[in-house]
């Protein structure tokens, strides 16, 4: 199909941990023809970003090259010396990093970091390295392109820098780009531009490019052909229409239908309760004397999900920080259950904290490392039921649980009592998670078995209401789809209240019974979910809803289209 | 072999080693020495000899079996105040970065002042007023030493409060003394425990410093820094005497501290890995 020339080559490429046998990538093959974009697609710990450092022929930290090689342009870059890698690196290949607030050092201008690797290659003189990179900033539409380099990382926003990192990228003018998830950080309305750009980028030079990400519906928009990876290892490779349209392996297909799913499902009204549970009204919140929240009111049902939507920035998820007592608003009353919510946490007694409870964004943080998953559920339980005797004989439950599984775990709060156990166990299975987990540390799982730890956590308090904040966002698709089932199922067992804050349009069409759209600090629309997508809209809405990737290859040409159309109508 | 799940490097081998022989002599000393403490066995900066190894002192004991006491003393002295000051400094460091506010306002410049005096010369002042016993000694060095401990237990502290375990914690209702024991202080524990080694060392040539100017661990026991300066006169006569206890000072303290360089990068490469360039 392509009769340009191979600009990489990778053959038979494995990857494995420090520990032995533990492959991380296991026999692949990439093959990129010049100013071809190959997306790269799975789940996370699917060796795609590894790939991607490998094909520069550099493995992280505990990761090492084991066997395959790497051709750049013929050259095959492992059988060269350190020296002649670095004569590669940036010049022929280059690589954009997922977050770069993360990646430019805070303490050089941008310029000065764009022109660095031209300077170091010698490939051109400051001068001249500066031009480029201010040519670069115009066609990235950077703003003030003569004199943006000349600000510090801390002076650009997250989508400036990452364009900023993608003129470094392009500084030396290379073949190869390796794009590591480069819109994954930012919000849909930056996403969007962004991509914009990387694409017109990628087509004006004619660069080759490596596009990670775990979002099909991006990559449907930049690539040409897509790899699926899972486990380290290939599931199939085709042109972006063949895998959309036609996957051949069950485990796309399933990715496939995810996105397909979330355009027609709606959430079950069946729920609803007439009760109000929960009602915000009034309320303004600063921090410092910034204000982040004004006259933001808002009520939820008992048995209702109630979704608060916006970028980041707009607030929402200072809205859950009120209503759970950390950030005590400036003005405004909280009603819950009939009854008037003290503002501040050290007002609500006991048992107001119990029937309110968090869940994270990022289960990785929300979990004590050093706890194991009985102590993590079990703590609220005893701490709000406390029940049974805390110096009970009955050492039993964990004890058989420790014999179970023949692993010393230690147990601090007396939390031996049969009850205990016995609530522990079942919301294991609430959460639809093995028992014999409760042993276990939060390291010795995986991303969605520990936002399942999270929301068990949540539950064993027995709350009325539960806000979610971003419950799925650090999840991948799969993953991400298992959680809202989960969620919606206890909904139905338990007539819980959630409060959603998100930004992802999808989880809010299939999980919301009425959604919210915040702009900077209020609500710009408030009523039923089906209404806020079906329109009218208020311009930020369509934004908003516009903004999301649909899974077409030929959506983003589609937007770009309309937009040409109305600038010149 | 691994120790902790990795491998130790051979610095880390050998000051594993001399730090293990170093605790088996402190505790088995009284077994283990070839003469009482303070037994006068030879006349005045004897050559050593196959009766006594490293010679005699200046009124003639076992330099050896002064030694050993000396280690054992300065040793358990070293660790009781850095036991100690652990123990306050964390309380502390933990209660000011949970608690904040006031509290942490209070402590954080109480520690300042304290840091603004320097510490050799406070101890001089307490130690000169109240007299050079061992409780006196161990508390005054304890009390100056906690602040450091204050500062690294503060910083820890504050990177682990905004976690969102914590504020889960905090959410839920938990008393301050339990977010500090049960999710502050295990997830601490590690760089706390390359730390406690560093102070270890600082404490006892600390110690020893004092000693050797005549105020720290006083006549009868036998400490290393009081062993140096009552032997310093034999250099004047080209002998070895003052060597031996300062080269037991500089062996100890070199071993601690090769132990806590390994432990320490560790810690800074959990997989023991690097990148592949």
């Amino acid at each position: 199909m392509n009769d340009k020339k191979i600009i990489l080559r990778i053959k038979g490429l494995r990857l494995e941990g420090v520990r032995a046998g533990n492959v991380i990538v296991d026999n692949v093959d990439v093959t990129l023809h010049a100013g071809e974009v190959l997306g790269l697609i799975g789940e996370s710990g699917a060796g795609k970003s590894t790939i991607g450092l490998s094909a520069m022929s550099y493995a992280r930290a505990g990761v090492h090259i084991a066997d395959g090689a790497v051709e750049i342009d013929g050259i095959d870059i492992r059988k060269l010396d350190a020296s002649g890698r670095r004569a590669m690196r940036g010049r022929r290949i280059a690589y954009v990093a997922q977050s770069a607030s993360a990646a430019f050092n805070p303490s050089h201008t941008i310029i000065d970091q764009v022109c660095e690797a031209p300077l170091i290659h010698g490939l051109m003189s400051r001068e001249e390295a500066e031009t480029w990179a201010r040519h670069l900033f115009k066609s990235l539409d950077l703003p003030e392109p003569e004199t943006f380099g000349n600000r510090y990382p801390h002076q650009a926003s997250g989508g400036q820098l990452q364009r900023a990192m993608a003129a470094m990228a392009m500084s030396c003018r290379p073949d190869i780009l390796v794009l590591d998830e480069p819109t994954t950080a930012l919000d849909v309305t930056t996403q969007i531009e962004v991509l914009i750009l990387l694409k017109s980028l990628i087509r004006e030079y004619g660069t080759a490019a490596l596009y990670i990400t775990h979002d099909l519906a991006v990559v449907a928009q930049v690539a040409d052909r897509i790899k699926v990876l899972r486990h380290g290892k290939e599931v199939e490779e085709g042109t972006v229409d063949a895998v959309l349209q036609a996957p051949t392996q069950d485990y796309t297909s399933r990715l496939v239908a995810v996105r397909g799913a979330a355009a027609s499902e709606r959430a079950d009204t069946t729920s609803v309760k007439p009760e109000t549970i929960l009602k915000v009204e009034h309320i303004d919140a600063f921090y410092g004397t910034f204000k982040v929240v004004s006259d933001v009111s808002l009520d939820v049902r008992r048995g209702e999900t109630v979704a608060v939507v916006g970028e980041s920035g707009s607030g929402k998820s200072t809205l859950a920080r009120i209503i759970t007592g950390l950030l005590p608003p400036a003005a405004g009353t909280i009603t819950f259950k009939g009854q008037p919510l003290p503002k501040s946490l050290a007002e609500r007694s006991k048992d107001l904290k119990r029937t309110i409870q968090l869940v994270y964004q990022i289960p990785d943080v929300a979990l004590n490392p050093r706890q194991t998953l009985l102590e993590t559920i079990g703590r609220p339980v005893s701490f709000y039921f406390g029940l049974g005797g805390t110096h009970d004989v009955k050492q039993g439950d964990h004890q058989t649980i420790r014999e179970t599984i023949s692993r010393p775990s230690s147990l601090y709060f007396g939390l031996g009592s049969a009850e205990v156990g016995k609530r522990t166990k079942e919301l294991m299975d609430l959460v639809e998670l093995p028992q014999n987990f409760l042993s276990r540390y939060p390291t010795e799982l995986s991303g969605g078995q520990k936002q399942r730890v999270c929301v068990a956590r949540a539950l064993a308090a027995n709350p009325d209401l539960i806000i979610l904040d971003e419950p799925t966002s650090a999840l991948d698709p799969l993953v991400a789809e298992e959680i809202l089932k989960l969620l919606r199922k206890l909904q139905a067992e338990l007539g819980l209240s959630y409060v959603l804050i998100t930004h992802d349009l999808d989880v809010v069409h299939r999980i919301a019974h009425r959604t919210a759209v915040m702009l900077k600090g209020s609500f710009v629309a408030f009523e039923d979910t089906n209404r806020i997508f079906e329109g009218p809209y208020h311009p930020y809405t369509e934004k908003l809803i516009t903004a999301v990737p649909v899974m077409r290859s030929d959506w983003l040409d589609g937007v770009l289209a309309k937009r040409a159309a109305a600038t010149s109508a | 072999m691994k120790l902790f799940g990795h491998k130790p490097t051979t610095s880390a081998w050998f000051g594993l080693v001399v730090v293990t022989l170093f605790v088996c002599l402190a505790l088995f000393t009284p077994w283990l020495a070839p003469y009482p403490e303070s037994a006068n066995i030879g006349g005045t900066w004897d050559e050593p000899s196959v009766k006594m190894l490293l010679g005699s002192d200046q009124i003639g004991r076992d330099m050896l079996t002064r030694i050993m006491y000396g280690s054992r003393m300065t040793i358990a002295v070293a660790l009781a105040i850095t036991s100690l000051s652990f123990l306050i400094g964390i309380v502390l460091g933990f209660l000011s970065a949970v608690v904040g506010g006031w509290v942490d306002v209070l402590l954080t410049r109480l520690v300042d002042v304290m840091l603004s005096i320097p510490g050799l010369i406070f101890a001089l002042i307490i130690l000169g007023v109240f007299g050079s016993s061992i409780p006196v000694l161990i508390l005054t060095i304890a009390v100056l030493d906690s602040t450091r401990v204050f500062r690294l237990a503060r910083a820890l502290g504050m990177n682990l409060t905004v976690l969102e375990y914590v504020e889960a914690a905090r959410l839920r209702g938990e008393g301050t003394w339990w977010i500090i024991r049960r999710e502050i202080l295990p997830n601490a524990t590690a760089p706390l425990m390359s730390e406690f080694g560093l102070r270890f060392c600082f404490n006892f040539l600390f110690i020893a410093g004092l000693s050797f100017l005549g105020l720290g661990i006083q006549p009868p026991y036998a400490d290393l820094g009081g062993m140096v300066r009552e032997n310093a006169a034999a250099i004047n006569f080209g002998m070895m005497a003052p060597i031996y206890p300062a080269a037991t000072i500089a062996l100890l303290t070199v071993s601690v501290n090769l132990v806590v360089d390994w432990l320490l990068s560790i810690e800074a490469r959990p997989s023991g890995a690097q990148a592949e360039l």
